[in-house]
């Protein structure tokens, strides 16, 4: 099944992420004919194209922005050390952004039953996730702010309904890929990107009635 | 107020898509060894070096009076990209053990960008000893390519990590200095800091004189070789060519090799 005409939820959604993942598609052909080439050459184009996906999903998916930085370099170090053992035909045949997640998802997990082990004896001191690394707070601070909430919302979601919603609606893959990437049917992660957005639309439908 | 729609839930989640840190770049290039690092160490005269590093070693030395001069010609030599960063201590301490000896001993370098016979020419070059010189068809010959002479001088000018490999230890056939990638002043600075008189050498091959040889033991040897060093004046004779040796029954040293045995 082609991803362009897979079912939306949200027919809204669908006209504004689609284009994007069909240049996304295109972006990551050229990129993997280049790295069947090269793949030393080329590895830096694919981290410039794909590091802010990455950094946005993951930046979600785990407690600080510290862990997202982690996460998003071991996904691009893993990639690179994977893609060096590869020969040019299977990295031509490699659909690049679902396998980055595919490495990227299991990172997060992996730190997620590590924390819980940590947390025996060190327990997590708050979210810095709004910590920036910019200098300009005044500026960053609203953003700051309204991300901050997001994430509280997001919080409150299953981890497979959260990790779902992330890739669809925050990162913008195709629901191919969002199955590839967490290992689980097209189907369920349709369901859950759908119950997700009914789940934060209530939420955000009764934090307007408490300020109204 | 009208309640909220999924797509108000969609907009607030696409406006969570943000920038990577601009670190994530720079870790990732260096974690692969796809960027180097760099900083800088006090050469073996004084001269400010530029070294640039990786997870395999020291990949490129360079003589530069200041950071700009530094990266203009690292982007010429070696080509990747490289950022301001600190010497894991152990390569700290083989760096300074190498600038202090002369000698490469166990501090790893990064040749891998180099081609086969470009990296045999470098590790040859390491076997000379400090303040001796040999010269290029020395090398070639002692690599088994006796007809790549140019192409042995032309390795050495692209050595990535001079003075730490000392491609400074090889001149011309005639026993002369010769070039250097960094200028010849640099090279003769380099060797009389290492105990070689500059001056003799020069006036040795203009003179035409090739080999010393002793005629209490009828070896002969380069001239900066250690073993022609402790010939006395008396005892020395001097040749122009290995042919002009062997017919006067001189054998070549076996240490400095001068002649193929």
């Amino acid at each position: 099944m082609n991803p362009t005409t897979e079912d939306d939820p949200v027919t809204t959604t669908r006209e504004r992420t689609l284009p994007t993942n069909q240049l996304d598609a295109g972006n990551d052909r050229r990129l993997t004919r280049r790295l069947a080439h090269d793949v030393a050459a080329t590895f830096p184009d694919l981290i410039a194209t794909h590091q802010d996906g990455i950094f946005s999903g993951v930046l979600r998916m785990v407690p600080t922005r510290h862990d997202a930085h982690d996460i998003t370099q071991e996904t691009f170090i893993r990639a690179y050390r994977a893609l060096l053992g590869y020969d040019s035909g299977r990295i031509r045949d490699l659909k690049l952004r679902p396998w980055l997640w595919t490495i990227a998802v299991n990172l997060c997990r992996n730190a997620a039953r590590s924390r819980k082990r940590a947390a025996v004896t060190v327990p997590l001191v708050g979210d810095d996730r709004a910590a920036t690394d910019t200098v300009d707070v005044a500026a960053e601070g609203i953003a700051a702010v309204i991300a901050d909430e997001w994430q509280q919302r997001l919080d409150t979601l299953p981890g497979p309904q959260r990790n779902a919603i992330v890739l669809r609606h925050v990162v913008g893959l195709s629901y191919r890929e969002i199955a590839t990437a967490l290992d689980r049917p097209v189907g369920t992660t349709k369901a859950d990107v759908h119950r997700g957005l009914e789940h934060l639309r209530g939420l955000l439908a009764a934090e307007t009635e408490e300020t109204s | 107020m009208t309640s909220p729609t999924t797509s108000d839930v969609v907009a607030g989640l696409e406006s969570l898509r943000t920038s990577a840190p601009s670190s994530v770049m720079v870790r990732t290039l260096i974690e692969t060894g796809l960027a180097d690092q760099y900083t800088t160490v006090t050469g073996p005269t004084g001269m400010v070096l530029y070294v640039a590093f990786n997870d395999k070693g020291v990949s490129a030395v360079v003589p530069a009076p200041d950071e700009a001069t530094f990266l203009a010609i690292y982007e010429t030599r070696v080509g990747t990209q490289t950022f301001p960063g600190e010497l894991p201590p152990r390569l700290a301490a083989g760096i300074e053990r190498t600038l202090r000896t002369g000698k490469l001993g166990a501090l790893p370098v990064d040749l891998t960008r180099l081609t086969e016979f470009q990296q045999a020419v470098l590790r040859k070059t390491t076997e000379i000893p400090p303040g001796e010189l040999r010269t290029y068809g020395w090398v070639a010959r002692e690599i088994d390519k006796p007809g790549a002479v140019r192409a042995v001088g032309s390795a050495l000018n692209k050595n990535p990590v001079p003075v730490v490999i000392p491609c400074h230890r090889v001149g011309r056939s005639d026993g002369s200095i010769g070039n250097y990638a960094f200028g010849e002043a640099m090279k003769r600075d380099l060797l009389e800091h290492e105990g070689l008189d500059a001056g003799a050498v020069d006036a040795t091959a203009e003179a035409g004189i090739r080999f010393y040889g002793s005629d209490t033991t009828n070896v002969f040897c380069f001239p900066t070789c250690r073993h022609a060093g402790r010939i006395t004046d008396h005892h020395r004779v001097t040749f122009r060519s290995q042919r002009q040796a062997a017919a006067a029954g001189y054998r070549p040293c076996k240490v400095c090799r001068p002649a193929a045995a």
